[in-house]
Order: structure tokens, then C-alpha cells, then sequence
């Protein structure tokens, strides 16, 4: 049953306010990027893909592999919010012996498809996901969500490469732009320029949309399952931190837990 | 009757075998499917190969994903390019996963010849050794190839299997069943114990020929698993002979012989000699020649070993 643009709306915001809650009490990890995403993942789980959290290893399920490890605070999210685990372990985040490591530890019983944390992979183990299906002639989709910094990797255009190749049209990259990396903003650190006409120069079907527009990330998921021959990326342009007025577009919050004071800041401008 | 092919001769052979009872099997390769030969699969199932091109960490990552989605995959490129270019996601995508992927890498050691020191891996064994639940095997012949083979379409997990470009003797017979964690004593002696793998395997054993005659006896053992390693046969072959020496076509940094030291110096300290590259590149010449060179032929381990063993 899908979610209203409204219903979408508000299930992001406490998306958001749980990554800053997890991070806050774990006293470790990364809040910027998953806040930047926390539009699209909402909009993807919800609305989008096609998954049943009471069996997340059904086969013929879609998968969402989240290359960018460090954003694993919002798919632990909404994994939880699905109910796929108990929302009680969130606050485990980061712990020993957790199941919800500080970046992503494979493990389908948390509906976690794949290790990730060091950039640049995920594309590829996604690709690898989306090949499968063909040989077993299956139709499930299989999106990743890729980032600015991550996409600095070489990595990630040889698979790049290979999804067009392919023909991978089961593919559907979303690829979060808040143009901010650890060091500094992208475009100082590493200009990747214009990473839609890079897409779009690898033979992909290229969406642009703002990745805070809720509607439009909806759309952008509904445009990309139609096409076919060719895989889709969804260049959704963000702002790192998005929804907390201390955080936004600030670099120290791509992994620096809030202090007490940024917390209690955090939590009074989500509305929790 | 004998198999002398090189063992990714025998890979490429095999593997295509298995795919016939295997629908589950699934190759990729590197744009280098004519020299590791998993084109012999790809002629036979097209829809299961899968090339990238020169990609390799591409390669690995992608094999993640389709051996996450069920599949047992055997990928394949230069054991350099896999285990060097590659090593990261071979150690973050496949094995932190515990993904069933085989890497199984041709071209290792310095028996790749003429294209010289950027294509001869003789890091591969340590490289992958250090990855924790990798298992690393090394074939010495087609038999042995083949049996490791089996091995591994029936047991689940990362690993990787060491081929080489060269043509093998033939060391085990048709019948050999390998093991994982277990060695093979192909020649007992008394005095001095060779523990070997892979290609150097029977040079190793007409070295023991040529050491008799020199009035000394010669053991010597194939270790064809790498990690896990043959710990108690270790043991005991250091109990019996006098000195001990490893034999690889790999450095003598991180391979076969750091391997046995790491079990002796806990388990049952003993004198072991290192034969093998010295901490070197290789370099560019016909392979029969670098093996001489970097004396690792019959006359080259015969000569170490007896000059070590007059020493003590």
C-alpha cells in the first residue's frame, strides 16, 4: 500500500531524527550523508521497491545495495521502520557484538544485502546482483545508492561501464549529490564536474532531480523502471545534514557524532 | 595415463566439465579468457561468462554480487592483477561477505617468462593468505588441479586456487582426492625434508633423486593446501629430519615457507631453509631459464640443500 507525498514526507523526518539519535547515543558515526538521502531511501522502501520485510531473503525480491557504507544510519532506519528488526536494536548501533556494525556487515536477517564501507564497490557487487537475475531470469530491480566522494573511485566507472554494457536495465543507481566529501566541498576537493553528463556519456538514462522534493523523487523512481536497455541514475542534488540548521552543508558532519548542545538543537528543528 | 598441461590447461578444462552438472556456475573473466581458458566454458555456456574487460577490482565486485545472489562463480584474470590490483575487493566484497566466489588466478610465479617482472606475481600466496578466512591452494599437476576443484564446488566460501602458465610434470595419479588442511608425503626420508607446492613440485623430487646419490636422504612433501596448512604433518616432519627447507615458485617473504615457520616456531621449533625467490621481481626470459636462474630447478634445490645441510 503506497504512502502519500505527505505520509513520505513525515516518515523522512524521523528517518532523520533517528540517525541523529543513533549517532548521538552511539557517540560515533556518520550523520550528514544518510540525512542528505533520507528523501529517496524513504521514498524507495516505501513506495518503490518491491520487498517484504517479514522475508528479506525471498529471491525474487528487489535489493538495495548502499555503496556508500558510512550512510548505513538511515537504511538500519529504515529497515527497522519496515520491520524487518526491532526498532529497539538502533540503539545498539555501533555496540560489540551488534549486528548493525558501523558500516554495513552482510547479513539478510537484518535485510543488510552486502558489506560496504569502502567506497566504490557497491556499483560493481550491485551490477553482480542485477547479472544474476538474468541468468535465473528473474525481474527483480536492484538499486544502489552511490555518492559524490564515492564516485571518485575508479572503481565504480568500470562498473559504470559494464551496466551499459550489459544492458543492465534492471539497474537503477541513486546517487545522493550533496557535493560535500570529508576534506571539504567536492568541488575543491575533487571537481567531479557534471555527473549526470558522466552517466549519461557511460550510455545510462539520466534523471536530475532535488533530492529533498519528495514528489520528484517518487517520479524519478517510477520514470527509471520504465525504461528499458539501459540502466537508470537518479543525480539527486542534496545538502548534507539537510533538516538541522548546524549540520547542513558542513563537511565535520559527514562522521562527527553531535555534541550534547547540537543534539538538543537537532531534536527541537526535526519536531521531535 | 599422463596429464602433462598446465594446470589452467586443466582448470579451463575442468571447469567447463563442471558447468555441464553445475547449472549454478557462473565464470568471469578479465579480457583474458584465451590465457586463463575460461573460454573453454564460455564456448560451452556463452549466458554464464561474463567478461569485464581490464577491470579487475570491477571483476571481483561484480562476482560479490552474483555469488551473494546464489551463484558459485569462478573468476578468473593474471594471479597479480587479482590478488594485487584487486586484493581489496577480494578481501572486502568476497571474503568479508564469506562470498562464494573462487578467485582462481593463472599466470602465478615466475614461470610466466618472457613478459617479465610486472605480470610474475610472487606475492600472490601471501597476499591472499592474509585475508582471514581465505583459503589458498596450490596445485603441483592437472590431478591435483582438478581434485581441488571438486573441492571447492562442494565446499561453499572464498578462496583462491594458484595456476600456473607453464606445463606441469605430472606428480599425483588420476585417483588423488585432495583435502583441505592435509599434505602429502610423496618421498620419505631421514635427513633433511623439503615441503613444497605448486610447479616446483617435481624439480623438487628429482632434487630428493639427486641428493641420494649424494648420500643424503631427502623427504618430501606437497602442500597443496596453503591455508588451512597441514599443521600436525608439519610437526611431525620436524620431529624426524635434521633441517627443514620450503620450496616455492613464490617470494620467500609470505609464502609456503612463512607459513610453515609460523606453525614450527609455536608448535615445534626447527631450522627451516627458505628456497624460493629472494625478495625479488622476476624478470623477462624463457621460463625454463628463470627457474634455473632463480635456482629452482633439480640441480638448483639439490645444490641449496646440500650446501645448507653441510653447513650445519
Amino acid at each position: 500500500m503506497k504512502k502519500s507525498i505527505q505520509e513520505l514526507e513525515g516518515i523522512a523526518n524521523e528517518v532523520r531524527v533517528s540517525i541523529v539519535k543513533m549517532v548521538h547515543t552511539a557517540n560515533s558515526g556518520h550523520m550528514g550523508g544518510a540525512m542528505s538521502f533520507a528523501d529517496m531511501i524513504t521514498a524507495l522502501f516505501y513506495n518503490k521497491l518491491n520487498y517484504d520485510p517479514k522475508n528479506p531473503k525471498w529471491e525474487d525480491r528487489d535489493r538495495f545495495v548502499l555503496s556508500s557504507g558510512h550512510m548505513c544510519a538511515g537504511l538500519y532506519t529504515i529497515l527497522a521502520k519496515i520491520g524487518v528488526f526491532s526498532e529497539e536494536e538502533l540503539w545498539q548501533f555501533r555496540q560489540l557484538g551488534s549486528p548493525l556494525q558501523g558500516h554495513p556487515k552482510y547479513n539478510l536477517d537484518y535485510g543488510i544485502e552486502m558489506s560496504t564501507g569502502s567506497l566504490g564497490q557497491g556499483l560493481s557487487v550491485a551490477n553482480g546482483m542485477a547479472l544474476a537475475a538474468r541468468v535465473q531470469n528473474k525481474n527483480y530491480r536492484v538499486y544502489s545508492l552511490e555518492t559524490d566522494g564515492g564516485s571518485q573511485e575508479g572503481m565504480v566507472w568500470e562498473a559504470a561501464m559494464l551496466a551499459a554494457h550489459y544492458k543492465l536495465d534492471n539497474r537503477c543507481v541513486l546517487f545522493d549529490y550533496n557535493n560535500v566529501q570529508i576534506d571539504g566541498f567536492c568541488s575543491d576537493v575533487m571537481d567531479l564536474g557534471s555527473v549526470a553528463d558522466k552517466f549519461t556519456a557511460f550510455g545510462w538514462h539520466v534523471i536530475e532531480i532535488d533530492g529533498h522534493d519528495m514528489q520528484a523523487c517518487c517520479d524519478a523512481l517510477d520514470e527509471a523502471e520504465k525504461i528499458k536497455g539501459k540502466p537508470q541514475a537518479i543525480i539527486s542534488k542534496t545538502t548534507l545534514g539537510k533538516g538541522v540548521s548546524v549540520f547542513e552543508n558542513k563537511s565535520k558532519f559527514h562522521g562527527t557524532p553531535p555534541t550534547d548542545e547540537e543534539f538538543a538543537i537537532a531534536m527541537k528543528e526535526l519536531g521531535n | 595415463m599422463s596429464l602433462n598441461i598446465a594446470t589452467r590447461e586443466a582448470y579451463g578444462k575442468k571447469l567447463a566439465a563442471l558447468g555441464e552438472t553445475h547449472p549454478e556456475i557462473v565464470v568471469m573473466d578479465a579480457d583474458l579468457s584465451g590465457s586463463t581458458k575460461t573460454n573453454v566454458f564460455k564456448k560451452a555456456f556463452p549466458e554464464r561468462h561474463f567478461n569485464v574487460g581490464v577491470a579487475e577490482q570491477n571483476l571481483m565486485g561484480t562476482a560479490a554480487g552474483l555469488a551473494l545472489s546464489g551463484h558459485t562463480v569462478f573468476v578468473s584474470t593474471f594471479a597479480i592483477f587479482a590478488t594485487g590490483r584487486a586484493w581489496e575487493p577480494v578481501r572486502q566484497s568476497i571474503a568479508y561477505p564469506q562470498a562464494n566466489v573462487k578467485v582462481c588466478a593463472t599466470h602465478a610465479g615466475i614461470t610466466v617468462g618472457e613478459d617479465g617482472a610486472s605480470h610474475q606475481s610472487v606475492e600472490d600466496i601471501a597476499l591472499m593468505c592474509a585475508i582471514p578466512s581465505m583459503k589458498v591452494f596450490v596445485p603441483a599437476d592437472a590431478h591435483q588441479t582438478m581434485s581441488m576443484m571438486d573441492y571447492l564446488i562442494k565446499n561453499p566460501g572464498p578462496a583462491y586456487l594458484r595456476l600456473g602458465r607453464a606445463k606441469t610434470d605430472q606428480v599425483f595419479d588420476a585417483d588423488y582426492v585432495f583435502e583441505e588442511g592435509k599434505g602429502t608425503i610423496l618421498r620419505e626420508g631421514t635427513d633433511v625434508c623439503l615441503f613444497t607446492t605448486g610447479f616446483v613440485t617435481k624439480a623438487a623430487l628429482d632434487a630428493a633423486s639427486l641428493l641420494e646419490d649424494k648420500g643424503i636422504s631427502a623427504s618430501v612433501v606437497c602442500m597443496g593446501s596453503i591455508k588451512p596448512i597441514d599443521e600436525d604433518l608439519i610437526v611431525a616432519m620436524a620431529s624426524k629430519h635434521k633441517v627443514l627447507f620450503s620450496v616455492e615458485e613464490h617470494s620467500v617473504v609470505g609464502g609456503l615457507g612463512a607459513a610453515v615457520s609460523e606453525v614450527l616456531t609455536s608448535k615445534k621449533p626447527a631450522r627451516l631453509f627458505r628456497l624460493g625467490v629472494q625478495d625479488d621481481f622476476g624478470q623477462s626470459a624463457p621460463y625454463q631459464e628463470l627457474i634455473k636462474h632463480y635456482e629452482l630447478d633439480k640441480e638448483g634445490i639439490s645444490r641449496q640443500v646440500l650446501t645448507k645441510y653441510s653447513e650445519l
